[in-house]
């Protein structure tokens, strides 16, 4: 993987050799990093587990146990996690529920990851008149009653998975669009993008070998923050019933569901909310692990 | 700096103009309107009330009488509560709103900065570790645990605390505002403490230590102002949104807030109680971005405005 | 302007405290109220909530009793014409407004033609369309509203003539929709009338604090006609959405009394506050609506009562609702005088029985593990909606193993498909306007347009519920809706499920709570201990 892009202009070859040896060291840093290597593997478990869930247990994640409503966890009768108040198994549920949590967590913050971070280097970069006309349409996206958003859409197209996931992300990079906006303007300073721009090299590729990789710090970090929010802003859809359907489930929807039951059957609560808790937390280890590893200016 | 004010100011016009024509005519494609009821109201009847309220114009009379309006300062009555006019409704619920998450907000920024810069400071210490992790915490519970939780502890087992709202008694405002600021105290905190390891490793920061500036002269005159940034960036929209309310906080606590309101307002077909609101937040987001923008110029000298 | 309402309170208070010298501690009474109401104008309101306010506040020609039995109120007695179309009532002459001024029968008179005139946009202008013209004004096809049929013979008679006798003429003005409001107060405020700096009532008390979606305290009305045995000088409503939080305001000491009990609360209420859960029957079914333009439910009553015969209707009231609800097996719930309930063939059979029959009418209509029937439940977005859906949605599967998908929508999402047609179960319920059978059959007529939102059809149905419309002898009357209600039944257009319960939590200090089928606990009746 050493080929060099023969056209490229001698000033930037130097940083792409830079760049990709960033990569190289970020992996073999994240693997020092114990904590980020841990999370890592308690993440994988996590994904497999939900991936292997109807194999684990001798449940549907939608039969109805008609003699345990709501009981207790138990080995005896298979449902290590108890029952839910419709009787149906909290461990096949929490696992399908992760299923959901886990995809829309990722596909929203990606579709949000690459609209924010092109949306506000461009305008954080080039600045000026475009920057103005960019982030006018971001505050004006703001200021959209974000709740009616996700109505309109699911009233107009149905419920529909999907949409959550696209709506989600299209509300999501707004945020990453400032921060990395934020952040442009203030690298468009720095000598080594003057010396870049003085060196006659297309803003496109400026964009792309300078401010983006040195973004990378800032965002990693925003990403940890935006697999959460996403996974919490589904949980809140769907606390206002404008979620997935039933019988389908995520780990938001268990948790609304368990909080209301929280003093009487506590598991109902207490095994959804660790499985979310666990894996946030891998996630922000993760992000951790790769924000120190990727930092361009500790090399 | 006077004239990117007033750019800015000019640009808002244009702005909410948008957000109004907007939301106006994505809300009528809604299915349902303001008075399908579970036993619906008889044609008749209803002809009658959508005469009342004007619904029976076409919509683009109806958008034209409604920026006429809007002009003159009124938001319209209330399609839901009929007592009262969208105004009014916002009138007495705005300052609470904007009370309980003011506080809020300004607590997660005193708490969220110091608790980010002192991680920051002690990277990878015990410290750091235990800071990040009950920041962690504040990210991943929801509100809708984190709020019923503590009126069942505090409220209910304890009785430490009153549960609902009370003008009268102070004490009754403390839950909702923890409860409204702890994620913001996380996320603050986690912004804060990368931005200030960011600084912190900087040429400039690297220099001034080894002029040999004390350590938390370095943090004051160098780190804090630049490392500020990502927060501000995050902290803009977020005041807009935590003091125009929150519907799990207000429902809760039974706070007369206008955080329901955007929820209930789209639920209820309640067209021009949505559209006050709408109009409020995105007043609230320009005025904060623009607050934002101006504060970046003092804290980072490089940014000019142009 | 906040604090200027608590300085009027306070002034209205010291004043009450020092007209009844001899008052001992103020009685201040803390309930809940559900939905934030829409508008406390008796004349446009129709929620639950709102008739807690308006009944406490206002009082018509009858009110409720304490077990919400129809009981004189401002009309103090009245008489019945021979053919039952004209009633004369008699007005109390201590009835006064909380200004002082007197109730008359021309406030009454205002009232009525405030409803019927469409310039108000009265959504209940309906439930007093028995009277002689109020269709007609209602629809604009009579301009003239003094025609309207309620005449003030003068300041203390009122003559009310309805176009045809109607047996639930009375009960039917126990709805606040018909009950008084101050012409003068009106007609000065328009529609801020309803403020308590402007307002003006009638009842047991007025209003003096409102904050929307906070409170609403009411004190005593010291002009009320019976103020002498009204008990609690002030009341605190609260409006709170959640039960789950409701309930823990209650259990923190914050409410003597709460709207409703959250169903997950039942086992730990059982087992420790047995004796403050006042749960009762109610006047409502909750059930399943069949869309009877949509194949093959529509057009298979076969298939409709298999659906019917396989649901356990004990497991979902024992096990997922668990508050006392009845398993329903007929339409109109338990409750009303003279009527004999009617039930469903299968209701005295053991499930497994019915399942046994399901399975054989399934298999009848031509459906089997080769052809599964594939069904589509629509609820609103609602946990207990969903937990029953959920509940049934297995039953059906287990049974006769329909494939089912559950739709959640939110309400108004959901009333539109309701309108359109365009779903093939839907959840609803029906809660009585009044104690009478007409008003659960009536809406179900082949012309009672989107009312009836099952879309049923039956001649025959509709010609025993036009019959029993114009009968005058109560028991003869009763039969007539009786055999309606088992054509009804026969034909299935909807599969009850159950009759609701009201359900309340109550301090133990708090008396004169007494049950009752309309669920009324009128603040004037009860006391602290």
């Amino acid at each position: 993987m050493k080929t060099e892009p023969v056209s490229l202009p001698p000033s930037s070859s130097k940083i792409v050799v830079k760049s990709r040896g960033l990569w190289g060291n970020a992996w073999r840093r994240l693997r020092r990093n114990y904590a980020s290597l841990f999370s890592l593997i308690l993440l994988a478990i996590i994904v497999l587990l939900c991936l292997l869930a109807p194999y684990l247990s001798s449940y549907e994640f939608d039969d109805v146990d008609y003699d345990n409503f709501s009981s207790p966890p138990s080995f005896e009768n298979g449902h290590y996690f108890g029952t839910e108040r419709n009787g149906r198994d909290l461990f096949v549920r929490t696992l399908y529920g992760g299923r959901v949590s886990l995809s829309v967590g990722l596909v929203a913050t990606l579709v949000s990851l690459v609209i924010g971070v092109l949306w506000g280097a461009i305008a954080g970069f080039v600045g000026g008149r475009l920057d103005n006309l960019m982030m006018r349409f971001v505050d004006i996206l703001y200021a959209m009653p974000f709740m009616f958003f996700i109505i309109m859409l699911t009233v107009a197209f149905g419920r529909d998975i999907l949409l959550i996931y696209v709506a989600i992300g299209a509300i999501t990079w707004l945020d990453m669009a400032r921060i990395v906006r934020g952040q442009a303007i203030s690298l468009r300073r720095k000598e080594f993008v003057e010396a870049a721009v003085a060196g006659g090299v297309s803003t496109f590729n400026i964009i792309r070998r300078h401010v983006i990789p040195n973004l990378l710090g800032p965002v990693a970090i925003y990403c940890t923050l935006t697999i959460p929010s996403v996974i919490l802003v589904e949980s809140f859809v769907s606390f206002l019933g404008l979620g997935v359907q039933e019988p389908n489930t995520s780990w938001g929807l268990l948790i609304s569901e368990g909080v209301q039951t929280m003093d009487s059957s506590w598991w109902a609560l207490v095994f959804p909310s660790l499985f979310l808790m666990a894996t946030l937390f891998c996630f922000n280890f993760i992000g951790d692990g790769l924000r120190d590893a990727l930092d361009p200016k500790d090399r | 700096m006077f004239y990117f004010t007033l750019k800015r100011l000019f640009w808002a016009v244009p702005t909410l103009l948008l957000i109004i024509t907007i939301a106006f005519f994505l809300m009528r494609i809604a299915p349902g309107g303001p008075f399908s009821k579970e036993r619906p109201v008889a044609p008749e009847i209803l002809a009658n009330i959508n005469k009342v309220y004007h619904l029976d114009e076409s919509l683009p009379e109806q958008y034209v009488r409604y920026l006429g309006n809007i002009l003159q300062g009124d938001l319209g009555p209330s399609y839901k509560y009929k007592d009262f006019t969208v105004n009014e409704l916002i009138g007495l619920g705005f300052p609470v709103s904007a009370q309980i998450g003011g506080i809020a907000i300004l607590l997660a920024l005193l708490i969220g900065v110091s608790l980010g810069i002192l991680a920051a400071l002690r990277q990878n210490t015990p410290t750091d570790y235990t800071v990040m992790t009950v920041a962690m915490f504040g990210i991943t519970i929801p509100t809708f645990v984190t709020a019923p939780f503590m009126t069942l502890v505090f409220g209910v087992l304890l009785k430490w605390l009153p549960i609902g709202w009370d003008d009268d008694n102070w004490t009754s405002l403390i839950m909702p505002i923890i409860a409204l600021s702890l994620p913001q105290i996380a996320i603050i905190a986690r912004l804060m403490r990368g931005s200030m390891i960011e600084v912190l490793r900087s040429n400039y920061v690297r220099t001034a230590r080894a002029k040999g500036l004390s350590e938390r002269l370095a943090i004051l005159r160098h780190s804090l102002k630049p490392a500020m940034v990502p927060v501000l960036s995050y902290i803009g929209p977020a005041v807009a949104g935590i003091i125009t309310g929150s519907i799990i906080i207000e429902q809760t606590f039974n706070i007369p807030g206008i955080g329901r309101h955007f929820v209930q307002g789209a639920l209820n077909r309640d067209y021009p109680m949505v559209m006050g609101v709408t109009i409020l937040y995105g007043a609230l987001i320009v005025f904060f971005n623009l607050v934002v923008d101006i504060i970046y110029g003092f804290l980072d000298p490089k940014v000019r405005y142009d | 302007m906040k604090k200027l309402f608590n300085w009027s309170a306070l002034a209205l208070a010291s004043a009450i405290a020092m007209g009844a010298a001899s008052a001992n501690a103020q009685q201040v009474l803390h309930r809940g109220l559900g939905a934030e109401p829409e508008t406390l104008d008796v004349q446009l309101s129709t929620g639950v909530s709102e008739a807690y306010i308006a009944t406490d506040m206002f009082e018509g020609l009858v009110t409720y009793g304490p077990k919400a039995e129809t009981v004189p109120g401002v009309a103090e007695r009245w008489s019945i014409s021979a053919d039952g179309t004209v009633y004369t009532f008699y007005l109390r002459a201590n009835a006064k407004w909380s200004n002082g001024d007197p109730v008359t029968a021309h406030d009454f008179v205002y009232s009525f033609q405030r409803l019927a005139n469409p310039a108000t946009a009265a959504e209940y202008a309906w439930i007093t369309d028995p009277i002689l013209n109020n269709e007609e004004i209602r629809t604009g096809a009579e301009k003239d509203i003094s025609k309207l049929g309620v005449k003030a013979i003068d300041d203390r008679t009122l003559q009310i003539t309805l176009k045809a006798s109607t047996p639930y003429f009375l009960a039917s003005l126990q709805h606040h929709a018909s009950w008084p409001v101050h012409k003068a107060t009106v007609e000065k405020y328009g529609n801020q009338w309803t403020k308590p700096e402007n307002s003006v009532s009638n009842g047991a008390y007025m209003i003096v604090e409102w904050i929307p979606q906070s409170r609403i305290v009411l004190k005593k009305n010291p002009h009320f006609h019976a103020a002498n045995t009204v008990k609690i000088d002030t009341v605190y409503y609260y409006p709170i959405e959640s039960q789950a939080e409701e309930f823990k305001r209650y259990q923190a000491g914050e409410l003597h009394v709460t709207y409703d009990i959250p169903s997950d609360q039942m086992d730990f209420i059982k087992k420790n506050l047995a004796s403050e859960a006042r749960i009762s029957e109610y006047f409502g079914t909750y059930y399943y609506g069949i869309n009877m333009d949509k194949a093959p439910l529509g057009q298979q009553a076969k298939l409709r009562h298999a659906l019917s015969l396989a649901i356990d209707r004990n497991i979902i009231t024992e096990k997922v609702t668990k508050q006392g609800q009845v398993p329903a097996y007929g339409w109109v719930p338990p409750g009303v005088p003279g009527y004999q309930q009617q039930q469903l063939d299968y209701a005295k059979m053991t499930q497994a029985e019915r399942e046994a029959m399901a399975k054989k009418l399934y298999a009848e209509a031509g459906y089997g593990p080769q052809k599964v029937l594939k069904v589509e439940i629509l609820f609103n977005t609602s946990e207990q909606h969903k937990l029953i859906a959920v509940a049934i949605q297995a039953m059906w599967k287990k049974v006769l193993g329909v494939e089912t998908t559950i739709t959640n929508q939110e309400w108004k999402v959901y009333l539109d498909s309701r309108d359109q047609g365009t779903y093939q179960v839907a959840r609803a319920g029906w809660i009585g306007d009044y104690l009478d059978a007409e008003n659960f059959l009536s809406m179900f007529a082949s012309n009672a347009g989107k009312a009836n939102n099952v879309r049923y059809k039956n001649p025959k149905f509709d010609e025993l519920l036009k019959k029993a419309a114009v009968t005058q002898d109560a028991k003869q009357r009763n039969l007539l809706l009786q055999q309606a209600e088992k054509i009804f039944l026969d034909d299935l257009p909807l599969i009850p499920i159950f009759f609701y319960v009201t359900k309340a939590m109550v301090k133990p200090n708090v008396q004169g709570w007494q049950d009752n089928v309309q669920g009324f606990h009128l603040t004037r009746y009860l006391s602290l201990k």
